[in-house]
């Protein structure tokens, strides 16, 4: 019997698949390896060196990354825990709690940030924190990307509590335990790696945006990006190389970890 | 797209039945206040008249949208003729959006098909590799295919010393640029969402089809695509709004020449135009357009869904 076509196979899919990769690759790694050019012009290589990671941390510029580092990471971890509490709140509102008022319009809502464009959130939001005669400052930055890292918390956190059956909490609230009980001793243990996943993702979403808190940032206060942004204004040089390979080793260690949070629920389950 | 989403339309567990109000305010809270409120400012500030070096005199006045789209001269004074300027920028937008779209639909169907056909361990390591660019800052990423593309960037170096081009190609600062730039931006927001469907897919409806006789392509144009359209559909739109109103990849790509929406609208409040009104007049066309493309979006789900 001759033997059947696999129907899932397509000629030629497997190759674009590599040429997918490539592409999304490609500009990274090549920028990863001209980071360790030990030469000042950016594009004539001049042997292996760690020259430019000196020069991110003692050069002339480090003060200013430095500074920069430090905002873009105090802004990040506060933004990421706020919009964490608030999607974890959210969540349990949408999925245990029946139904109430006001519940129809919530999840769009709560998706309005990922709809928006993002230049349109940030004249938004510079335009009312003037109007208000607000300072834009770093609690400006910090409330706005509390408020765009809502959604991207919410959302794993609210799949992995669907995938919860609440027979769980009906079991301890039959053996006497209070709702907050309940929650804080049954639901919030089962729904770690949700909330773990909700965070690292609003985390590097806030540490990755730039045009919202280009916008909102004020005179003076920059974070990661805006630093980079202003330094890439007069040419890319070879430090700029140098921290984007360190940020690009940053976003891949929290991928990472969000993915293993991923397995640690999959695997209790 | 029922279920998994959290849009709590399922079944409702009632654990904390009476509390859905106050859990759910922190958000409404958050989001209404610095989100909800502020577009509404915005549409306000676009009907006023402009201070220069930026802000607003509370005079209620046409004149952003006038200036949008009618020419009336230098002095305001002559008979008003269509103005091209910020209409072409506006369509540059949405050629460059549609175009990034197409080429990461072309590009990410066979990756999305090819990973979600991968027996189940291989399969999470594809998708991993996928998704690790979708999480890398978008400005580092552009800074990469900055300094990829220049003139005397790497990729010229190697092909002169290849021999394989005489002088350098000449790519920065053109609309290729920015088009690369955006599909590069893009590109795994394509495949994740038709990733999603291809798994969801029944590839019994293939085996049927190949017992009808139906070819390869048949079965593909015929059966596959319309089965994962809300995938196809969901991609095109995660690539095309962004695109849209992208501000990085025309700015440090493009040049003063491929001046998209999001550049335009950023030096009404960061650059030297410093006009408060237009620029959040035309931040109002953009959400306006992004908004119709989002309801067509809703309504052919909601079509799927009956």
């Amino acid at each position: 019997m001759a033997k059947k076509p696999d129907l899932r196979r397509f000629p030629g899919f497997y190759g674009i698949t590599l040429l997918c990769l490539f592409l999304l690759y490609a500009p990274l790694i090549i920028v990863a390896i001209y980071s360790f050019n030990d030469s000042q012009s950016i594009t004539i290589w001049g042997g292996a060196s760690l020259r430019w990671y000196e020069d991110v941390f003692w050069g002339l510029e480090a003060d200013k990354f430095k500074q920069a580092a430090v905002n873009s990471l105090t802004i990040a971890v506060t933004a990421a825990i706020a919009a964490t509490i608030i999607a974890t709140m959210a969540a349990t509102a949408m999925l245990r709690a029946g139904s109430f008022r006001g519940k129809g319009a919530s999840f769009a809502l709560i998706n309005l940030p990922l709809m928006v464009p993002e230049i349109v959130t940030a004249v938004a939001t510079l335009i009312f924190f003037s109007a208000i005669g607000f300072t834009t400052g770093i609690m400006t930055i910090l409330v706005a990307h509390i408020v765009f890292c809502i959604p991207f918390a919410y959302l794993p956190i609210a799949a992995r509590m669907e995938g919860i059956e609440d027979v769980y909490e009906q079991a301890a609230q039959d053996l006497y335990a209070t709702r907050w009980e309940a929650f804080r001793l049954v639901l919030l243990p089962l729904m770690m790696p949700g909330i773990i996943s909700g965070f690292l993702l609003a985390f590097i979403i806030s540490l990755d945006d730039f045009i919202i808190t280009n916008f909102v940032k004020g005179a003076g206060v920059e974070t990661l990006p805006t630093a980079i942004f202003g330094a890439v204004k007069q040419g890319i040089k070879p430090n700029i190389m140098a921290i984007s390979t360190l940020l690009l080793l940053v976003s891949i260690l929290f991928v990472t970890l969000s993915y293993f949070a991923g397995r640690m629920g999959q695997n209790r389950q | 797209m029922a279920g998994g989403l959290g849009q709590g339309t399922g079944k409702s567990a009632r654990t904390y039945a009476g509390l859905g109000v106050p859990l759910i305010l922190p958000a409404w809270l958050i989001i209404g206040i610095f989100l909800v409120v502020p577009i509404l400012i915005m549409l306000v500030y676009s009907f006023l008249t402009k201070e220069f070096r930026g802000g607003v005199i509370w005079e209620p006045t046409l004149a952003a949208y006038d200036q949008f789209f009618f020419d009336r001269g230098l002095f305001g004074d002559e008979p008003p003729k269509i103005e091209w300027t910020y209409i072409l920028i506006f369509w540059r937008s949405i050629w460059q959006a549609g175009l990034a779209t197409v080429l990461c639909l072309l590009i990410g169907f066979p990756t999305a098909w090819f990973i979600a056909t991968r027996p189940p361990n291989s399969r999470t390591i594809w998708l991993f590799l996928i998704t690790v660019p979708y999480w890398v800052n978008l400005l580092i990423r552009t800074i990469s295919m900055k300094f990829l593309i220049r003139d005397n960037g790497p990729l010229n170096q190697w092909l002169l010393d290849a021999g394989l081009i005489s002088e350098p190609i000449h790519v920065i600062n053109t609309a290729t640029a920015v088009q690369l730039g955006l599909f590069y931006s893009y590109l795994p927001f394509m495949v994740l969402p038709i990733y999603a469907a291809v798994e969801r897919y029944n590839f019994a409806l293939s085996e049927a089809a190949a017992d009808l006789y139906a070819s390869r392509w048949v079965t593909l144009t015929q059966v596959i695509i319309p089965s994962v359209k809300p995938g196809i559909i969901a991609g095109c739109i995660l690539v095309f709004v962004p695109s849209l109103g992208a501000f990085l990849a025309p700015d440090l790509l493009g040049g003063a020449k491929n001046f998209m929406i999001g550049s335009l609208i950023e030096e009404q409040f960061k650059g030297a135009a410093g006009n408060w009104p237009f620029g959040a007049a035309a931040a109002m066309i953009l959400l306006t357009m992004v908004l119709i493309v989002l309801i067509f979006y809703a309504r052919s789900q909601a079509r799927g869904a009956r």
